[in-house]
């Protein structure tokens, strides 16, 4: 008997909003079921639904049985008795799902105290014993820490701690570590594996990253507005996807392993649950649709193997061996010009020298004093080319945005210089600064809040070109980005997140910029919208002759779209190259834990793959280490003599070539491959 | 902590002695005490009146900042000077500080601790008929002056006393004086029950506001539900992560609402004649009792500034991301 069966779950909200319309799956023991979908495609109410904490506006119908016994319409009475005992939860955001006024101990202990009778000091040392269990260093001290005291990725730790205390039959995993930098994400997903082991739990775990389902799961079900569309063994999806949003959504992730060119889009968006089109939802977007499509919703139907399959022409699509790249239109994207010019040749757009920025610390209210100073942007020095993508790449705290924030600035900085098209920013009179402006243009990560909702898009557009004065020229730019002129007089809720970056992007765009700096423009976005928008910012370059900053932590995204890269830790540079060089053979340790980090969405490969984990966070940028700032996580200093570990602690390491267009900061820079090279994905 | 509250206590300490100051120069300057001489008959000499004025230091002839001198340094040897008919108004202030603190005590506890309670209340109500029902109570509530509510109250009462042919419930003066023992005592609670209620009405309703929209602010809470999915029973989650949470930021309200209860007491205790603070403002204002108002003041000045002290205390407590910083 499975652990968890859920037959027919349908969740309604208030309105009539259907989010979830008839879930079916079961969990064994010691099973990992990996609920994947985009947002909104109402995975993570699913699981709320199994643990019974919906909103009371919420009617949940269907069937959830845990050991055979019927979960919903359980009385509270009984159903506390299950919540926290046979089955946990990990929520996505470890910062609010922990009561900030009490300590991680005693939030520990009272959920050990609400399903075991023992003392309140036994419950202490149990919660310090869990957090030991799940790697916090000094656990008996961490205990008495309050949430705000822990970084991410330790109080998505304790928050796992939490979960295991009575040893629960089944953990709900929903996004466990998405609010976390990747090499946080391995170390939390390590845990987990542990966790999982002893346990001996089933885990569901609900994700919108298909790699980190590729390394956990052993079966899969994807989601696509309110109803599982696929479901199977995790070979069988990503190697050969029956359903043709399966085959798009493996087809538009970037990979770390993958080849440049263009990406798979799924054009259009997830359909509103209010507005469901008939037939099959994904219809409208399918490249494969017939007219049979729209006549009615196709069942998940058995297809033999444990599968499970939502389309009409799932049978075809195994007989012809069909991919996402068969199917889905994959655009042609110009080539650049001045690519083939030698990159010494051309013009230098933005140069970085020593850059410097450093933030007092103050305390006291009144009084204020310095006692400390946060080294945000410690030297960096860099160039970009006319024509070139540099990314630059780092974990949260890293100094990325305080790097952008002085270019944009255009300001003398604290130390440095800063070279846009030639022109020092610290030479720069008012007139000079604004001309300046208009060939430096930024758009930003979180595109709801870079719009100004009362104001109409074409309006947004033309804001920069009446500063300016500049002729209107709306239209046209609402075309460049793949809108029609017509949306000029909407506002921008009405739009999707993808199409609102793209409005963002027509901005920046509206005063013809010679380069262009990217905050992280897709990270907002699901998979995938992200394909189309790295898409269009890949042909806008070639056929603008626009030079990219573009700033990201997503690595895939940056194989995609730059030309070089740049790795930032703790405001230094700790390798720098071309995308080639850094990513197929990264001379420092950090770029090398880095890569092997992130999750490919490659079962096979995930499973054999090594990982090289960090130990710890992320240093506080107002405390570095002595000599090199990564010294104090870095695996290859663990491995180094004491001879030589003491040139890392009392020098710090600048930028050495290693080859043409390849720089490292580490005294003991080696090349060594840590992706390994896939090129029979699609074949499989 | 103990350093950070320290601080706080000296900047109160600073801002008591602003506020009283500019209370004695806005008294000293705008009341006329030489008035209360003017309508007598036979008229007292000249000379008669500036020596009743200079006994007090309300002489107009004197120079307002000698007299503010002379005021301050008094003040700073605990001396409030003397009423404009020379009695002390430390003695006075003795009689009535006791009657005044006793109302705004209770006022202030019972106010802000049932407001927090209909507050979470609602909120998690919401939108329910007794939450739409608070609602539009404390606003009906908020909108009557204390001085309307006071009355309305007492109309009620002489209505039921008169109803039951006895008197149920006290509506004037403090105690009857000729009980003794626990009738005594009875009876000074029977008389606490009306002011009590037209003071903490609008506290109350007040309190709940606040209450309720940090209560769902709270509510929708990631905290919450994970109390929930560790086995903790609604009404706990709620009580012992929700509320305990979102009481922080009603502390910081403490301070504000204690003014609005000072103001309310001085009403209350003129129309139920209770002879407190606010009572003694109302008439030294009328017989232009310069150095009574300026002890009144003081003493609002000091309530105020004790609240607001007790409030980052409160915080402080509630709070541990104020304490460990």
């Amino acid at each position: 008997m499975s652990l968890l069966e859920v037959k027919d779950l349908t969740v309604t909200f208030a309105g009539g909003i259907e989010a979830v319309r008839g879930v079916s799956y079961e969990v064994s023991r010691g099973e990992v079921l990996g609920i994947v979908g985009e947002s909104g495609s109402g995975k993570s109410v699913t699981s709320l639904a199994v643990m019974g904490l919906l909103p009371e506006n919420a009617q949940v119908s269907g069937s959830v049985k845990l050991h055979g016994r019927e979960l919903l319409g359980m009385r509270e009475d009984d159903l506390i008795k299950v919540r926290g005992k046979a089955i946990s939860m990990i929520f996505q955001d470890p910062l609010s799902a922990f009561t900030p006024v009490y300590t991680i101990g005693d939030q520990i202990a009272e959920a050990v105290r609400v399903h075991q009778r023992i003392g309140k000091d036994k419950a202490a040392r149990q919660a310090v014993e869990l957090l030991d269990l799940v790697g916090i260093p000094h656990p008996d001290v961490r205990a008495r820490s309050f949430p705000h005291e822990f970084s991410g990725g330790m109080r998505q730790r304790a928050m796992i701690a939490m979960a295991i205390a009575n040893d629960p039959d089944l953990l709900i995993c929903d996004e466990p570590t998405t609010a976390l930098d990747v090499t946080i994400q391995a170390q939390v997903l390590e845990v987990l594996k542990t966790a999982q082991r002893e346990t001996g739990a089933g885990i569901v775990m609900i994700t919108h990253d298909l790699g980190v389902v590729a390394g956990m799961a052993d079966r899969v079900l994807v989601m696509y507005a309110g109803r599982p569309v696929e479901q199977g063994p995790v070979d069988d999806i990503y190697y050969r996807p029956r359903m043709p949003y399966t085959m798009g959504l493996l087809a538009s992730i970037p990979r770390i392993d993958g080849e440049e060119g263009p990406l798979v889009p799924i054009e259009g968006s997830p359909p509103s649950p209010r507005a469901l089109p008939p037939g099959c939802p994904f219809a409208p977007r399918c490249p494969m649709k017939v007219d049979a499509c729209d006549d009615e919703e196709p069942d998940l139907t058995a297809v033999g193997g444990g599968r499970q399959v939502a389309c009409i022409r799932s049978r075809e699509i195994e007989d012809k061996g069909l991919t996402g790249a068969d199917v889905f239109p994959v655009p042609v994207i110009p080539a650049d010009e001045l690519v083939r010019v030698p990159r010494a040749e051309r013009s230098t757009v933005l140069e970085l020298d020593g850059l410097v920025r450093h933030y007092p610390l103050m305390k006291g209210s009144v009084f204020k004093r310095r006692v400390g100073t946060v080294y945000a942007v410690d030297g960096i020095s860099f160039d970009i080319a006319e024509g070139e993508t540099l990314a630059l790449v780092g974990e949260s705290g890293c100094g990325k945005t305080t790097t952008l924030q002085q270019i944009m600035q255009l300001e003398a900085p604290q130390d440095g210089r800063v070279v846009v098209l030639g022109k020092d920013s610290a030479n720069l009179d008012r007139s000079a600064r604004k001309a300046l402006r208009r060939d430096l243009q930024i758009v930003f990560q979180d595109p709801m809040a870079a719009l100004d909702p009362r104001m109409p898009v074409g309006d947004i557009i033309a804001e920069p070109l009446r500063a300016h004065g500049f002729p209107d020229r709306v239209d046209e730019l609402l075309e460049l980005v793949g809108l029609s002129p017509a949306d000029a007089g909407r506002y921008p809720q009405h739009f999707s997140g993808g199409q609102r970056q793209r409005i963002g992007i027509a901005r920046a765009l509206a005063l013809e910029p010679k380069l262009l700096v990217l905050d992280e423009p897709v990270s907002a976005l699901d998979v995938s919208i992200q394909a189309g928008v790295i898409n269009l910012l890949d042909s806008l370059k070639a056929r603008l002759g626009l030079s990219y900053l573009f700033v990201a932590h997503d690595l895939a995204v940056v194989r995609h779209l730059a030309d070089r890269v740049a790795v930032m830790y703790l405001g230094r540079i700790a390798e720098i190259g071309t995308v080639e060089n850094v990513y197929d053979r990264p001379a420092h340790p950090y770029t090398q834990a880095l890569l092997s980090a992130i999750p490919l969405p490659d079962p096979a490969m995930e499973r054999s793959r090594k990982r090289i984990l960090l130990e710890g966070d992320l240093p506080s940028p107002a405390d570095p280490p002595s000599g090199c700032r990564f010294r104090t996580r870095c695996p290859l200093f663990a491995r180094l003599p004491e001879s030589q570990r003491r040139r890392c602690v009392e020098e710090e390491p600048s930028v050495v070539r290693q080859a043409r267009d390849h720089g490292a900061a580490c005294h003991y820079a080696e090349e060594i491959e840590v992706i390994t090279a896939s090129d029979d994905q699609e074949e499989k | 902590m103990g350093k950070y509250l320290l601080r706080r206590f000296a900047v109160n300490l600073i801002l008591v002695a602003v506020a009283a100051s500019l209370a004695y120069l806005l008294a000293a300057s705008s009341l006329h005490p030489r008035a209360n001489f003017a309508g007598r008959n036979p008229a007292p000499a000249v000379e008669v009146v500036d020596a009743a004025l200079d006994d007090a230091n309300i002489n107009d002839k004197t120079p307002l900042l000698q007299r503010y001198g002379t005021w301050a340094a008094g003040v700073v040897h605990g001396d409030f000077g003397k009423t404009w008919e020379g009695g002390s108004v430390n003695d006075e202030m003795g009689r009535r500080i006791g009657v005044s603190l006793r109302l705004l005590f209770i006022g202030t506890v019972l106010g802000s601790a049932l407001g927090v309670m209909v507050g979470a209340w609602a909120a998690i109500r919401q939108y329910r008929v007794s939450d739409r029902v608070i609602g539009v109570s404390s606003f009906v509530i908020m909108a009557i002056p204390v001085f309307v509510v006071a009355t309305m109250l007492m109309i009620g009462v002489v209505g039921l006393n008169r109803a039951a042919g006895s008197t149920l419930i006290e509506y004037t003066g403090e105690y009857n004086p000729t009980l003794t023992g626990l009738d005594q005592l009875a009876n000074r609670l029977n008389h606490l029950i009306l002011p009590t209620i037209s003071l903490c009405l609008g506290q109350i309703a007040y309190y709940s506001r606040i209450q309720r929209n940090m209560m769902l602010d709270v509510l929708g809470q990631d905290f919450v539900r994970t109390a929930m999915a560790k086995g903790l029973r609604r009404r706990t989650a709620l009580f012992k992560h929700a509320l305990r949470t979102a009481l922080i930021p009603a502390a910081t309200y403490f301070a504000f609402a204690f003014g609005t209860l000072l103001t309310g007491a001085t009403f209350t205790e003129k129309i139920f004649g209770w002879h407190g603070m606010g009572a003694w403002l109302v008439d030294s204002i009328y017989t232009n009792d310069v150095n009574s108002v300026a002890a009144v003041n003081l003493f609002a000045a000091v309530c105020i500034l004790i609240a607001g002290f007790l409030s980052d205390v409160i915080v402080a407590a509630l709070d541990p991301r104020v304490r460990v910083s």
